[in-house]
């Protein structure tokens, strides 16, 4: 049993290692430059065998890479761009034509060199430098501040800034197997895969994660995030890695896949939004981006290869971040129907470009929110296999399986990349699984998907888009209709509850009817200056703007509810 | 092939010594030894000493064991050939001794059912298709085997045991199983396909039985090549639209698991799945068929299954509720045939089906 200690700021848990500078995030910063080589020969090697290790592919990719890059820099640059990128890709160019011309003799070391020098420049900007002291200061920081908001929000504002009388973790629940999960972390490898709703949601987890006691996780974060000069600074620091959406090159790539691989054998803790964006629809996230993920099932097999029985296990926990509300849904569920509205073009509206914006998104969250739920899921292997708390794997009926076995053909470990990517699909699909059942629902979503499926059912000539434009005078329900709904869903929540497929708040488990309506209603979006529901002047149920509820009616999406009203 | 030098190669195992499990296991004793796992002691004691399995000739690199543990612990490949309905339990016993580097390339042509205790199903059960498990979801949910293929395509037993020409499909996710499954199945008379599209095939075949039954009746009543076509036809339209709701896609039933099959099995007494239709509108009741066939006609168990999914989904499968109301008597055969000759279909191919979806 892990030991808690209580301090202002609510229950923390003690941290496994205490002593930071054993962290192998540590030690992959203090020996940065040995493995920015090590990674550089990796990568090269990897690229070449996709490239089926034929000079002309190499020579092929490398014009398609330059021609690419050259298109990014005068068509999308970005604030977070090297100074000198221009300056570096027309070098590359001038070589490419030297190479061309028969000045370098391109079958010795002419392209290789070129290559070399490419996927090191990508290497460098792909890691991150890990700063313990700045890792304090953050650690402290954050939970400073996500107090004082919390007390600021709970009072009238800011005279309440410096009381304590708010408990963070009476807001944010810490829930779910914790101490299993720390016991994972003293012997292997932890990747934790939350589902993402919210820009919040980075800052929430890394929060989250100190907060159970783990070491610091190594993390992919977009490029485009660190032209923000606060994240850049703390990014920068908190051993966050650049991912950059724009470059689809297979240097990049096989640079960007080695890198987690690599610091993944080396022991860090990982952490992947394996959603790749925010939820558009609100609904759970149904189809993962395997990319990064497939790069664990390598980790885990070079493991086995160099450590044989004493390898070090990689073990997957999906975790599941709850909220009553997404501060961004407008602007989410507006792309999400142009999207699926099948529109060509839809202009990425970037609530979140600015120092100044972040601050008052943050700021705004903590005063309107209620609670949040963090829910660590239950820990597994890269087969989706069970684990105990000694890292054992075993299957459904409780025998014990060696894992190693599943990188065998003919007795052996081998390396077959299609086998590892169906592995890969495989586990992103369980982890799709184990976010509906861990999922914590909480009164409000309630109330959103049986108000909708009602507005569906009386308007059920309508697609989804004329759904969309009815005017709010149209959108109100008896209060009984909604009950009744609002009943039955909680009755089959409960019997779902009950065998494990889905989690609840408090307050459907055990509050009244009329109490769970209350919540629900008392805290459904209650940011949102048009509210997706609430009680009208005549005591009816109004919708005042059916995109959010549609929004956060989706949450509830995929459970077969609907069949139950 | 001569022996000696195929028993070096590794064993590879077969569950299930039935009709196909035998043409299957004859098949691969070409090219390498063969544990045969059999219910019956009686049944692998003559496979061993007389090759003789209940009528049929057992290739001489084919062993037969009753011991799940011994197939798990000598071969890495392992084909189960079994009825759906005892599927789960044989997966089940042999669970525990499986690793995850063991192979499992199934040929049985059913879906499982897990139903709460005491609920059967009837004309009017809605049954959701996420409780409709395909055999390698079975194999996925019992076991640590995560590489898992399916065989299926017009393989007719006995005309496979006769040694006659035949192909079939191996599917899987996993390259791997393919190539393997064709390294062992593949004889100068048995061509091996490939296929990625695991579900899909899986689907194609199960669903193919139902029509079976049906083109037996047809037969039964002695009609001709016309109306066999108008089945074959439609019934692939029907096959396509509950596939979807398994999982299943339309480029496998065009291929050998679904048209193959489908023609295979419309033309044939040797299949079960027609003798029974066959029989049935020859006059014969189910219960007097059933008790003298040897083998399970699959198709009568993925009837039911398919009949009240779409009662669950709320859509109209003419052709599977007819069949249904034939083979459990409320409608003759003549009746529905009637019904379905008036039933008021407009459209040839509805298009919408072949949108995304």
């Amino acid at each position: 049993m892990a030991t808690k200690v209580h301090n202002s700021d609510g229950w923390l848990y003690d941290p496994i290692l205490p002593d930071s500078s054993t962290w192998p995030i540590v030690q992959l910063t203090n020996h940065r430059d040995e493995f920015l080589k090590e990674l550089v020969e990796l990568s090269i090697q990897n690229i070449k065998e996709t490239l089926g290790n034929n000079p002309s592919n190499l020579k092929d990719e490398l014009a398609r890479t330059l021609y690419t890059e050259r298109i990014r820099l005068t068509q999308t640059p970005w604030k977070a761009d090297a100074p000198d990128e221009k300056e570096f890709w027309s070098q590359v160019k001038k070589h490419m034509v030297r190479i061309n011309a028969g000045h370098e003799n391109p079958n010795a070391f002419g392209h290789e060199d070129l290559i070399r020098r490419i996927v090191t420049r990508y290497a460098e900007e792909i890691a991150g430098v890990f700063d313990v002291k700045a890792y304090d200061f953050a650690k402290g920081f954050t939970t400073f501040m996500f107090s004082r908001l919390l007390n600021a929000s709970q009072g009238k504002g800011f005279s309440r800034f410096w009381d304590s009388r708010h408990n963070l973790h009476d807001k944010i629940h810490l829930i779910g197997e914790i101490d299993h999960i720390r016991e994972l972390a003293k012997q292997g490898t932890v990747i934790v895969v939350p589902t993402h709703f919210s820009n919040l949601d980075s800052m929430l987890i890394g929060w989250a994660i100190q907060s159970i006691g783990l070491p610091p996780v190594l993390y992919g974060a977009g490029l485009n995030l660190f032209g923000i000069k606060i994240m850049a600074w703390f990014m920068n620091r908190l051993g966050a890695y650049k991912v950059d959406r724009r470059k689809k090159n297979t240097l990049y790539l096989e640079t960007l896949k080695m890198y987690s691989e690599l610091s993944l054998r080396k022991g860090c803790n990982g952490l992947f939004f394996p959603g790749g964006t925010r939820s558009r629809s609100g609904m759970l996230e149904k189809r993962l981006k395997l990319g990064l993920l497939g790069t664990a099932l390598q980790a885990q097999r070079m493991n086995f290869v160099d450590d044989g029985e004493d390898a070090k296990k990689i073990f997957v926990v999906p975790v599941t971040i709850n909220y009553n509300f997404v501060l961004e849904a407008q602007s989410l569920i507006d792309q999400h129907l142009k999207i699926s509205g099948q529109e060509q073009y839809y202009v990425e509206n970037d609530d979140f470009s600015t120092s100044s914006k972040m601050l008052r998104f943050i700021y705004k969250f903590f005063t309107a929110s209620s609670e949040i739920a963090v829910r660590f899921g239950t820990p597994m292997d890269l087969f989706g296999n069970r684990v105990d708390e000694e890292g054992r794997s075993f299957d459904p009926h409780g025998h014990e399986v060696d894992i190693k076995k599943y990188f065998y053909s003919n007795g052996e470990i081998t390396k077959d990349l299609q086998r590892d990517a169906e592995y890969t699909r495989m586990l992103g699909e369980r982890i799709v699984e184990r976010y509906h059942c861990e999922a914590v629902v909480f009164c409000s979503q309630i109330l959103a998907f049986a108000a909708f499926r009602i507005f569906k059912a009386r308007y059920n000539r309508m697609d989804l888009y004329g759904l969309m434009r009815l005017p709010s005078e149209d959108l109100t329900i008896r209060p009984k209709q909604l009950m009744d709904s609002v009943d039955k869903i909680v009755e089959r929540l409960r019997e779902m509850h009950a065998s494990g497929e889905i989690q609840l708040e408090k307050e459907i488990l055990e509050g009244s009817l009329s109490n769970i309506v209350k919540k629900g209603i008392a805290n459904l979006g209650i940011y949102h200056a048009k509210l997706p529901l609430m009680f009208n002047a005549e005591g009816d149920f109004q919708s005042q703007d059916i995109k959010l509820l549609y929004f956060y009616h989706n949450r509830l999406e995929g459970y077969g509810l609907h069949k139950v009203i | 092939m001569d022996s000696t030098k195929s028993s070096d190669k590794m064993p590879v195992g077969v569950l299930g010594g039935g009709s196909f499990g035998s043409a299957i296991s004859n098949l691969l004793a070409e090219n390498q030894p063969v544990i045969l796992l059999t219910r019956s002691q009686e049944v692998a004691d003559s496979i061993n000493t007389t090759h003789d399995n209940r009528g049929r000739t057992m290739h001489e690199n084919v062993r037969a064991t009753t011991n799940a543990r011994e197939v798990a612990e000598q071969c890495r490949l392992i084909y189960p050939i079994l009825p759906s309905a005892g599927f789960r339990e044989t997966i089940k016993n042999l669970a525990p001794h499986l690793t995850p580097e063991h192979i499992l390339i199934h040929g049985t042509k059913g879906v499982d059912v897990q139903l709460p205790e005491g609920v059967q199903l009837t004309s009017d059960y809605k049954l959701n298709p996420k409780k409709v498990n395909t055999m390698t979801e079975v194999i996925l949910q019992e076991t640590i085997v995560r590489r898992v293929g399916c065989l299926a395509g017009p393989n007719l037993a006995g005309e496979i045991l006769e040694g006659q020409p035949a192909a079939t499909v191996i599917a899987s996710h996993f390259e791997e199983v393919i190539k393997l499954g064709q390294k062992t199945l593949r004889t100068p008379r048995f061509q091996v396909y490939g296929s990625h599209d695991l579900t899909g095939v899986e689907i194609a075949g199960v669903l193919k039985n139902v029509i079976a039954l049906a083109a037996g009746a047809l037969s039964g009543l002695g009609f001709g090549e016309n109306a066999k076509a108008l089945l074959i036809s439609r019934g692939l339209v029907e096959m396509i639209h509950i596939g979807k709701h398994l999982g299943g896609d339309i480029v496998a039933v065009l291929g050998l698991a679904g048209v193959g099959d489908l023609i295979a099995t419309c033309s044939s007494s040797k299949s079960r799945n027609f003798t029974v239709g066959y029989r049935l509108a020859k006059g014969e009741t189910l219960t007097a068929i059933l008790a003298d066939m040897e083998e399970v006609a699959e198709g009568l168990n993925t009837l039911r299954i398919s009949r009240s999914m779409a009662n669950y989904l709320g859509i109209r499968v003419p052709l599977t509720e007819t069949i249904y109301d034939v083979i459990y008597g409320e409608k003759t055969v003549e009746e529905g045939l009637d019904y379905l000759m008036k039933f008021p279909f407009y459209v040839d191919i509805d298009r919408s089906m072949f949108r995304g979806n």
